[in-house]
């Protein structure tokens, strides 16, 4: 003990104000703390980590019970339920779809394609349950509001493992990977709140631009329900006759685009000379929102059946398919429609009548397919 | 109009206390820095600002660590414009959404100026301003 005393009174004389006690103890504690950095640094860092990955989980917990009351609210004042629809919606936010056997790919789509419909057919029966006085626009709208919901719902969950997974474990790559991603998942969390506010009054909302842009191309002519939630009107344009389809609405749809493109094409003997797809899509950062994009394939988001149909019809027929994109954030796709957005429509329509003329001859047949959730947008 | 939820959580009492002694004693150590530096002592003064500011800055970031727990959410409705279009003379009237509007939707009341019930909804959209400043490359 003696020779610890020498040796740290040897070193401490070293450092300067070694003259009085309070430097000592000063000295001792700026050393403990550069020996504590040493070691326990990496846990340092974790800590910090968890402390930021605790407040975006509690920001996530305050969206998720917003979310959980404003589908209630919805489903109270459009609904009008004998019963208290709480335990139902609580049972609805628990949902899950199961996606088919991935280890022998053969018929996957149809499988994958079954499962929606089934899911989708389920989700709708469940909210008519709920809201037995809303119409077909208002069980859509309640539908998606239920929707946006689930996903906040997942989203805590999700975040929430992580952080309890890494506190249990203490972990460094397990905490490094959920707040390396968490700004990501906390924009899109941020995007299903803002959109459920759209969803519950029904207004219109980025991703229905292509939608919009069928809408307004069909508007002053007649229209017939195709494929399910499908509305088609034979439109001519430049003197071409142009199948103009999009999702009905107003209520919040998306439609089977995929399966009318399909019927179209087929019914016609593949007479199609060309099929333009318009959707919103993705922007990078840097780019502007409502920016317009061209370019070829079947520009259909979501699980890929419709895209997948579509694919396989135009290669049997060679049908060409051409895209235009108008470019979105991800928010800016959930949340109601940018000015941006709804002026970017006109361009559009301008760069399928260019298209038209350049691609196809007069008297041809072409289809012009907007894409989207068309929420707030008629026909 | 909007629904907001505020919550704040509270640091523990006992990390407080550790992260106010900290600074305390920062405070002190600054001052006995600049105490030594009057009086030309820059060894002892030099040591003392070092470890001073060194601990100062990690109080004050615990410090603001425990203090940005005031998280508020709120689910804002978005103002909206909806333009309302007379199909026969052209008259434009614009509005802030209310709900049952929706794009191309048939009103029921006639149009103001030529009193023809041809008047439908043209456009909703909302207009954002960018915040902040322009990024370069943007």
């Amino acid at each position: 003990m003696e020779m610890i005393t020498l040796i740290l009174q040897q070193v401490l004389q070293l450092l300067p104000g070694s003259d009085n006690l309070l430097s000592w103890i000063l000295q001792i504690v700026f050393l403990g703390i550069f020996i504590a950095f040493m070691f326990y640094g990496q846990r340092f860092q974790v800590l910090i980590w968890m402390r930021e990955i605790e407040g975006s989980l509690f920001k996530l917990k305050l969206m998720r019970e917003e979310a959980r009351k404003t589908a209630i609210a919805a489903i109270n004042e459009t609904g009008k339920p004998q019963v208290d629809p709480t335990g139902q919606i609580d049972r609805f936010l628990e949902y899950f779809a199961l996606t088919p056997v991935e280890l022998d790919p053969t018929g996957i789509i149809w499988r994958l394609e079954h499962m929606l419909d089934v899911r989708d057919v389920r989700f709708k029966d469940d909210v008519r349950l709920m809201a037995p006085s809303a119409d077909e626009a208002q069980i859509n709208n309640l539908e998606n509001t239920l929707e946006a919901a689930t996903a906040l719902n997942m989203i805590y969950k999700l975040i929430r493992h992580f952080y309890l997974l890494g506190k249990k474990t203490q972990s460094l790559y397990v905490i490094m990977q959920v707040q390396m991603v968490l700004p990501l998942i906390m924009k899109e969390a941020e995007a299903y709140s803002s959109a459920l506010k759209a969803f519950q009054l029904g207004q219109p909302i980025g991703d229905g631009a292509g939608a919009l842009v069928a809408a307004k191309l069909m508007h002053d002519y007649e229209k017939t329900k195709v494929e399910k939630d499908v509305v088609v009107a034979k439109v001519p344009i430049e003197g071409r006759t142009a199948f103009v389809l999009k999702a009905e609405g107003p209520g919040g749809n998306v439609g089977k685009p995929g399966e009318a493109i399909k019927q179209i094409i087929e019914q016609n003997e593949g007479k199609i000379s060309l099929a333009i797809v318009i959707d919103a899509a993705g922007k990078l950062e840097g780019e502007k929102t409502g920016e317009i994009a061209e370019g070829i394939g079947v520009a259909i988001g979501g699980p890929e059946v419709d895209k997948y149909k579509v694919e396989e019809t135009a290669l049997k027929y060679k049908v060409p398919v051409n895209a235009i994109a108008i470019k979105e954030d991800v928010g800016d796709a959930v949340s109601p429609m940018r000015k941006e957005i709804f002026d970017a429509v006109d361009g559009v329509i301008d760069r399928i009548k260019r298209l038209i003329r350049e691609r196809t001859k007069t008297g041809d047949f072409i289809i012009i397919a907007g894409i989207g959730n068309t929420i707030g947008i008629g026909q | 109009m909007e629904s907001t939820t505020p919550t704040v959580r509270r640091a523990s009492p006992i990390l407080l206390a550790i992260i106010m002694i900290i600074f305390v004693l920062s405070l002190a150590s600054v001052y006995w820095g600049i105490e030594a530096y009057i009086k030309n002592d820059t060894a002892n003064g030099s040591f003392y600002l070092t470890i001073g500011v060194t601990t100062l800055a990690i109080s004050t970031y615990l410090l603001f660590q425990t203090q940005r727990r005031v998280v508020r959410i709120s689910l804002e409705i978005q103002p909206l414009n909806t333009t309302l279009l007379c199909q026969k003379c052209g008259f434009r009237n614009v509005r802030d959404f209310q709900r049952g509007d929706y794009v191309f939707k048939q009103m029921e009341e006639p149009c103001p100026k030529c009193n023809e019930k041809a008047v439908t909804i043209n456009s909703i959209f909302r207009e954002v301003k960018e915040k902040g400043k322009q990024i370069a490359y943007s």
